[in-house]
């Protein structure tokens, strides 16, 4: 079972900390693993508030402490989002490969936009005659190429991992309540 | 034709009122409603908003990487992807059947993931609505929430995902996106410690499992009304059932019955899945609405997931889940089961029936020792077709002779369900919200319909859309970064940015 590296001390904190988590072009993954904390997550939560989050129905964020990102950018509203995280958040993490350098979804970085619109719509197996490129006002404009969050908004830390474990963010947030810089140290920082 | 409420007659001057995000769901999706000036629903959808075009980027790879890519599509579900990818690429190494100890990892892994993802649609994501109702206090509606008021019931979904999250981590590796599967095989077995770290807390979950389902129940029959109202229509059911008309989550023939419950279709083999279904494109949405060739667009559509693979076999083969299966069945006093909000009761029998799968497994030697890989007769194009937690999704590949893969096809779980969610929807809009001002907890409603799809709206992202507007992306030193405009005929045309360019902040 999970076990913590040695040294690290409890969870303690002044007072709750405002957290506010999103997923961008990201796959769900990294909130996936901060809910592998498991019980931990009952301990977490004694000092943790949730503010905006897919966990909460709260919608827009408020002023929060700390604001978890999981996802690069692949679409204006994208974009938008992470601008609002940045403005309402003391602390801006960019969590696991995808905030941090693209991830897995920057592999469409190599091909033309346009091109695959077709190709998906026009072109694939099993599509019915007629087939046409959705262009309604309510969908977002993609990006041409995904882009790691930190192009686009200053970035305070990096949480690596796809996605970091569930003791990688133990450990951090545990640093971040405490008011010291996190160190994930041997074992905990590594891709995959 | 279209659908009721689809697209409204004459949307000018209509109120646009947006749902947006959609939250205690994966991924990424919203609603929009047009209103008259008497709060009439004229139009609603729901829109799944984010292109990735993972069908395109895995084309060129070699199909040994696609198992461990794929499962970036859905971090709740990437057992599925991987599982499904694998299968379709044993059929292209000709590894049919795999070895005794693979299949008996692979379900293991897989029916670990069956209970730890509906454990956490149920409990984290959708018992808020449930426990407190659908217009309580949104600072409430959420797993804290739950935490603070029913503390025994949030800690034992957290067990039980917990539980499931181990079996995944103990055959895959790790817990989200491991490498356990590998194409005609496994790349490890399990050791005897292993099985018996999970025996010893099996008598625990099988009881935990249990009073999941009778939770699920007594909501139903504390409230009939609502739950066999709420969002009920009528439609077809398709899931994969084992040859002998089983439930079986990992292997199986294709099955559809009608509405009144008639089988339509019986025991298509998976690779000919294309002769069953075909995929229709809305310019609305990202997620394309697959039909049943047979019936077409209007007739064809179909539900996927629990709600359908529960009425779908002819029994659940194992015993405890088989007496609940029959009570849920009893319900229906002799018609189907059609209500949304029976998904969540029937989602929690295939979670009784994952715990008991796995202790049985768990007394399988083949776990323990025997062959990792098998191989064969190399063929061109292989099709993977498995129950994930949200219903059928299928992988379908053609691999060239140089190990690269040349064409991907994928329909995901969701996407199956496309159009049903859309009928959701749109029946919550005409009963409850049609002609009242619309609140927040009204509005809830609208998700709580969706919610219970346990729709994977990561999964379901293909494709690109459009917005009539230039955006261009700026980095915090005014740099450009990207830059999109949209041309007065539709197409996207692009600009040169420098995004390779480390921009020091």
């Amino acid at each position: 079972m999970n076990i913590l590296p040695n040294g690290v001390p409890p969870l303690h904190a002044p007072r709750k900390l405002k957290l506010a988590t999103v997923s961008l072009a990201g796959c769900f993954g990294c909130h996936m693993s901060f809910l592998d904390m498991d019980e931990r997550l009952l301990q977490l939560l004694e000092y943790v508030e949730i503010d905006r989050s897919p966990l909460t129905d709260i919608k827009t964020i408020g002023r929060c402490d700390i604001g978890l990102i999981e996802g690069g950018l692949c679409n204006a509203e994208n974009v938008h989002v992470l601008r609002e995280f940045r403005s309402h958040c003391k602390t801006l993490v960019a969590v696991g490969a995808c905030a941090i350098n693209g991830g897995l979804p920057a592999q469409r970085n190599q091909r033309d936009v346009g091109q695959m619109l077709r190709d998906v719509y026009c072109g694939q197996t099993g599509i019915d005659a007629g087939g046409q490129i959705p262009n309604d006002p309510e969908l977002p404009l993609p990006l041409n190429h995904v882009h790691p969050i930190h192009e686009v908004v200053h970035v305070d830390y990096y949480l690596p991992g796809c996605p970091p474990s569930a003791d990688a963010f133990w450990t951090f947030l545990n640093d971040l309540l405490a008011g010291r810089t996190p160190q994930l140290g041997h074992g905990l920082i590594h891709y995959d | 034709m279209s659908f009721a409420l689809e697209t409204a007659a004459h949307p000018e001057g209509l109120r646009r009122v947006a749902i947006d995000p959609v939250s205690r769901v994966e991924g990424h999706g919203k609603v929009t409603l047009l209103l008259d000036e008497h709060n009439h629903v004229q139009q609603a959808r729901l829109h799944i908003v984010e292109f990735r075009g993972f069908e395109k980027f895995i084309e060129g790879r070699p199909y040994w990487e696609v198992p461990v890519m794929v499962q970036r599509l859905c971090g709740i579900c990437p057992v599925s992807h991987h599982l499904a990818a694998s299968k379709a690429f044993d059929r292209v190494l000709g590894a049919t059947p795999i070895s005794a100890s693979a299949e008996a990892v692979r379900r293991l892994m897989h029916y670990g993931q069956m209970l730890q993802s509906h454990a956490l649609h149920f409990f984290h994501l959708s018992s808020p609505d449930l426990l407190f109702g659908f217009d309580s206090p949104v600072a409430q509606r959420n797993i804290v929430g739950v935490a603070q008021a029913h503390p025994e019931i949030a800690k034992k979904g957290i067990l039980l995902r917990k539980f499931g999250q181990e079996i995944i981590r103990i055959t895959a590796g790790k817990r989200v996106h491991g490498t356990g599967a590998v194409p005609g095989g496994v790349n490890k077995l399990v050791s005897a410690e292993e099985r018996d770290s999970l025996k010893r807390e099996l008598p625990q979950m099988l009881a935990w499992a249990q009073d999941a389902v009778d939770i699920a129940k007594q909501l139903h029959a504390q409230n009939p009304a609502l739950y066999n109202r709420f969002g009920s229509f009528r439609s077809n059911l398709l899931s994969i059932v084992r040859a002998d008309g089983a439930m079986d989550l990992y292997n199986g023939v294709l099955r559809v019955r009608d509405e009144a419950g008639h089988i339509l279709v019986d025991g298509v083999d998976d690779q000919k899945y294309l002769d069953l279904i075909e995929e229709e494109v809305r310019p609305w949405s990202y997620m394309k609405f697959p039909h049943l060739r047979s019936l077409g667009r209007e007739l064809g559509w179909y539900r996927v997931g629990p709600l359908a693979r529960v009425q779908n076999c002819d029994f659940i083969p194992s015993e405890r889940a088989e007496i609940e299966r029959q009570a849920f069945v009893d319900w229906g006093k002799g018609e189907p089961v059609h209500a949304t909000l029976a998904y969540h009761w029937a989602r929690m029998i295939e979670m009784l029936h994952a715990v008991e799968v796995i202790a049985e497994l768990l007394d399988d030697p083949a776990l323990l020792s025997g062959d990792l890989l098998t191989s064969g007769q190399r063929q061109r194009s292989g099709v993977g077709i498995i129950e994930a937690p949200r219903g059928t999704l299928i992988h379908d590949y053609d691999v060239g002779d140089n190990d690269l893969v040349t064409r991907c096809n994928l329909i995901v779980s969701t996407t199956h369900n496309n159009q049903a969610m859309n009928e959701a929807v749109r029946s919550v809009a005409r009963d409850y919200l049609d002609g009242h001002e619309l609140t927040e907890g009204l509005l809830n409603h609208i998700e709580v319909a969706i919610r219970a799809y346990d729709p994977c709206l990561s999964c379901a992202t293909h494709a690109l859309g459009q917005m009539p507007l230039d955006v261009t992306l700026l980095a915090a030193d005014g740099t450009v970064l990207d830059r999109v405009q949209k041309s007065a005929l539709g197409g996207v045309s692009r600009s040169i940015n420098h995004s390779s360019d480390e921009i020091s902040l």
